[in-house]
């Protein structure tokens, strides 16, 4: 489903001055259909950049990312276009970030609505979509029509995900999702990503918390020092709880 | 100053010669230099055509364009009538007429019927014009755009693109504020499907007597420098809405104290004595005749 | 900087036609170039770079050098860079507002994208101004009557479009004015008793009044205050995601730009000097000009 190979970020700083950064160099890993990867290391190494490589937020300096895409066949996402990319990201491509960033005053409920709007969904029924992914996602009703920039963080976090996961895409790529949530929502962020899981969606992402990580992860990729990165199976003490 | 500038220059002059005039006030350069844009506004039916308007013995707005227009105009073999707002005796009608006979010397007339140039000021005549006749029209504003658009560079260019919802946005206006059109005089038209054009403020009754017509209508505007045309047989129709239509002004139940007349476009004058309020024909020389028309056919029948 | 030429582009196309046959553009410029004076034998050519692309000795300044761009249906596109950075002068030269020196443009609803729309003549520019495209200016005294009705305002793209029932046209304003949240009890007042944010949308409307699939936004929200400038990104957005319309976005607010725009273009001394995705651009510039910007913003 998805193949990385040998993928080098570096960012050239003109500003600073510091000269050329790698926190990223010949990475190579895979994630077969429906698995979900976890990548772990320190704080600081790099483990946003390759997830923001992947969703060509950042622009990868080297190397092949493929995606094995339903609409589009076999892409290289370091090599596809814009607007290639635009589509992948409207139909197949998911992103789930540690900030909300939404047009203030807007309802809650239409922020999240909105991402089916392009995939042809009528108003109505999308906004309908969207108050039942709210709610599963535990977000008070009469929160609902309330402007996100209101909420607090740990409410915002859940629009972000209904944002995300409310289109259903086939590749998810989650940067720490359940940073600012408190238990209770984080045990249900993680019923959504294994029932996303059984719908055969396959996932990546980072989480700060290593019991979420053993609880959905199925392979973990340690990120070493120099860049690069090893793959080894899931923990098999926290299997159970996952399967 | 001293008191012998102060006297009239014809008490030092008395016996300056009308004869000393070229015929018809103009020299004969500049007549041919109005005839020539004359022609061209005749060709390009309703276009503004700049011309190089002369000086006169009376001031600018006060019908110079049309009376160059005349002047250039008339030979020897022509009759000319001056009509002011429908009437021929008032004081600018008198005072241009009497221009036109003393410097040319050529006969000047009341019926329309008979004038080969009648110049005109807010009215075409009641009396159906002719191939033989042209209408001179005074003109004070000859820009449909200007209020709308101050710069005459930019009307020249909306006129060329015919680029006219300003204008339409101003009828728009009138509908919104006051339920109909209320554009009273200087109804804008279009000419020959083209350019759209300022009538002159002639009322909402004559925009009709320009359409199709068999007489050439001719309008100069002295002061802003203009001539324009309607050529006989030519298309002038009043800007309208589908669902606002133009309309002339309606006379219903009312008729000239004169004459009688019903079908004639009628001003309201004031009984000075007991304050009521009457009606009576616009074009004075078409009552008068009229009148007379109907009391020699009282005669023929009597006899 | 070499782009490939139209024909080039559209032998692409044609190739990637089977994954994305919808994906043809909507604008193409080519090579657009606009210079302010006369210029001179001794001006230097447009791709050798000097301080504010001024002459010493004409005086004539490069605003726009040889921008090239494709614009596809229901994109947004946004154009950032500083001030004198071409950036008005680019959607003017495209809106006819100013005349183009040289280049070209191609729309794929006018002419089948096949004819050159700067080289027309000024009344099918006109046209082209009036069905094919709408231009929001940043200062709505450009794109509004002040003393006319806003329903007037909006009437008067019809009347272009020679529509000529008063019922109908007060109709269509009503539509469009209700769309833009302007209560209908104030359709026939005068922009000029309205406020910033209320004057900015109903020149939207205008704009919007002939359903162009093509709307030009010059820096539409600088000046408003923080809550209406709010509800304008909001406004357009709806607008783009209900009407199809691609649009192009200038403002020198990347926060603006990361919240409308789908792909940026980063104009500096009247050249592009990246162009991307608009996350891309922002989160990782590829440009040192591009950096500094970013890193500026608060």
């Amino acid at each position: 489903m998805l193949e990385v190979v040998n993928l080098t970020k570096s960012f050239e700083l003109h500003v600073s001055q510091v000269g050329k950064v790698y926190p990223i160099q010949g990475l190579s890993f895979h994630i077969r259909q429906g698995r979900f990867l976890g990548i772990a290391g320190p704080s600081g190494i790099g483990k946003s950049t390759i997830l923001k490589c992947i969703f060509r937020t950042y622009m990868p300096s080297s190397g092949e990312v493929w995606y094995d895409s339903l609409h589009e066949g076999r892409v290289d996402l370091a090599q596809a276009d814009d607007r290639q990319m635009i589509r992948l990201r409207e139909r197949e491509l998911g992103y789930v970030s540690q900030f909300l960033k939404v047009i203030p005053r807007v309802p809650a409920v239409d922020i999240v609505a909105e991402r089916l709007l392009p995939l042809g969904w009528s108003q109505d029924d999308a906004r309908r979509e969207a108050e039942r992914m709210l709610e599963r996602l535990r977000i008070p009703r009469k929160l609902w029509q309330a402007f996100p920039a209101t909420f607090s963080g740990g409410e915002q976090q859940r629009v972000n995900l209904a944002r995300a996961f409310i289109v259903r895409p086939r590749l998810m790529i989650l940067d720490e999702p359940t940073a600012s949530l408190d238990r209770e929502t984080t045990s249900a962020v993680i019923e959504m990503l294994q029932a996303m899981k059984r719908e055969g969606t396959t996932m990546v992402g980072i989480f700060h918390d290593w019991d979420v990580m053993e609880q959905v992860a199925d392979e973990i990729l340690d990120i070493t020092l120099s860049g690069g990165g090893t793959m080894r199976p899931k923990p098999a003490a926290a299997g159970a709880q996952a399967e | 100053m001293t008191s012998s500038s102060m006297n009239r220059p014809s008490e030092q002059h008395p016996a300056f010669p009308k004869s000393a005039y070229n015929f018809a006030f103009l020299d004969e350069g500049s007549k041919r230099e109005i005839r020539r844009k004359t022609l061209k506004a005749v060709a390009i039916p309703g276009y503004q055509v700049p011309f190089a308007s002369r000086e006169l013995p009376i001031g600018r707005g006060w019908g110079t364009g049309g009376l160059q227009l005349t002047l250039s105009l008339i030979g020897r073999a022509d009759s000319v009538k001056v009509i002011d707002q429908g009437n021929d005796d008032s004081v600018n009608a008198v005072s241009i007429r009497k221009l036109i006979e003393e410097t040319s010397g050529i006969a000047t007339t009341e019926d329309a019927a008979e004038a080969t140039v009648i110049q005109s000021r807010h009215r075409v005549p009641e009396e159906k014009l002719n191939g033989g006749q042209i209408l001179v029209l005074q003109v004070p504003q000859p820009e449909p755009l200007r209020h709308v658009e101050r710069k005459e560079q930019i009307t020249r260019r909306l006129h060329a693109e015919m680029d006219y919802s300003a204008i339409w946005l101003t009828l728009y206006e009138s509908v919104v504020k006051w339920g109909s059109i209320t554009v009273g005089a200087d109804y804008p038209v279009l000419v020959h499907d083209r350019y759209i054009m300022a009538p002159s403020p002639i009322p909402r009754w004559d925009n009709p007597k320009l359409h199709q017509a068999e007489h050439l209508t001719l309008l100069g505007a002295g002061r802003e420098k203009k001539i324009y045309a309607v050529p006989p047989y030519t298309n002038v129709v009043p800007l309208q809405f589908e669902d606002y239509p133009f309309e002339i002004e309606h006379f219903v139940g009312k008729s000239c104290r004169r004459c009688g007349s019903a079908h004639t476009f009628l001003d309201e004058v004031t009984d000075g004595e007991t304050g009521e309020i009457l009606h009576q024909c616009s074009d004075t020389a078409f009552c008068a005749k009229t009148i007379e028309r109907r009391e020699s056919h009282v005669a023929s029948i009597q006899a | 900087m070499s782009l490939p030429s139209r024909l080039d582009s559209q032998q692409r196309q044609g190739a990637a036609q089977d994954a994305a046959p919808d994906e043809r553009p909507i604008l193409q410029v080519r090579n657009l170039n606009k210079r302010f004076g006369d210029g001179c034998a001794h001006c230097l050519p447009a791709h050798v770079e000097h301080p504010g692309n001024r002459c010493p000795r004409c005086g004539s300044v490069q605003a726009c050098i040889d921008l090239n761009f494709d614009l596809y249906p229901g994109e947004i596109l946004g154009v950032v860079g500083e001030s004198g950075s071409g950036k008005s002068t680019m959607v003017r030269s495209l809106y006819f507002d100013e005349d183009a020196t040289s280049g070209e443009m191609f729309i794929s609803s006018c002419k089948n994208g096949e004819s050159n729309l700067l080289a027309e003549s000024a009344q099918q520019k006109r046209y082209i101004r009036n069905h094919v495209m709408g231009m929001v200016y940043q200062n709505p005294y450009l794109g509004l009557r002040m003393s006319y009705s806003s329903s007037g305002n909006i009437a008067e793209k019809l009347f272009a479009a020679d529509h000529f029932h008063v019922g109908r046209i007060r109709e269509r304003a009503a539509e469009l004015l209700g769309r833009v949240e302007i209560p209908l009890g104030r359709m026939d007042e005068p922009p000029k008793r309205f406020s910033g944010g209320m004057q900015q949308r109903v020149q939207i409307s205008k704009a919007l009044a002939n359903n162009p699939p093509l709307l030009l936004l010059d820096e539409v929200t600088t000046g408003l205050d923080l809550s209406v400038q709010a509800r304008v990104l909001d406004l357009i957005r709806s607008l783009r995601r209900e009407l199809k319309v691609a649009m192009v976005v200038v403002s020198h607010d990347l926060g603006v730009i990361r919240m409308l725009a789908d792909r940026t273009m980063v104009l500096r001394q009247g050249r592009i000097i990246e162009m991307g995705l608009t996350d891309q651009i922002l989160e990782d510039p590829q440009h040192a000009y591009t950096q500094l910007l970013v890193h500026s913003l608060l």
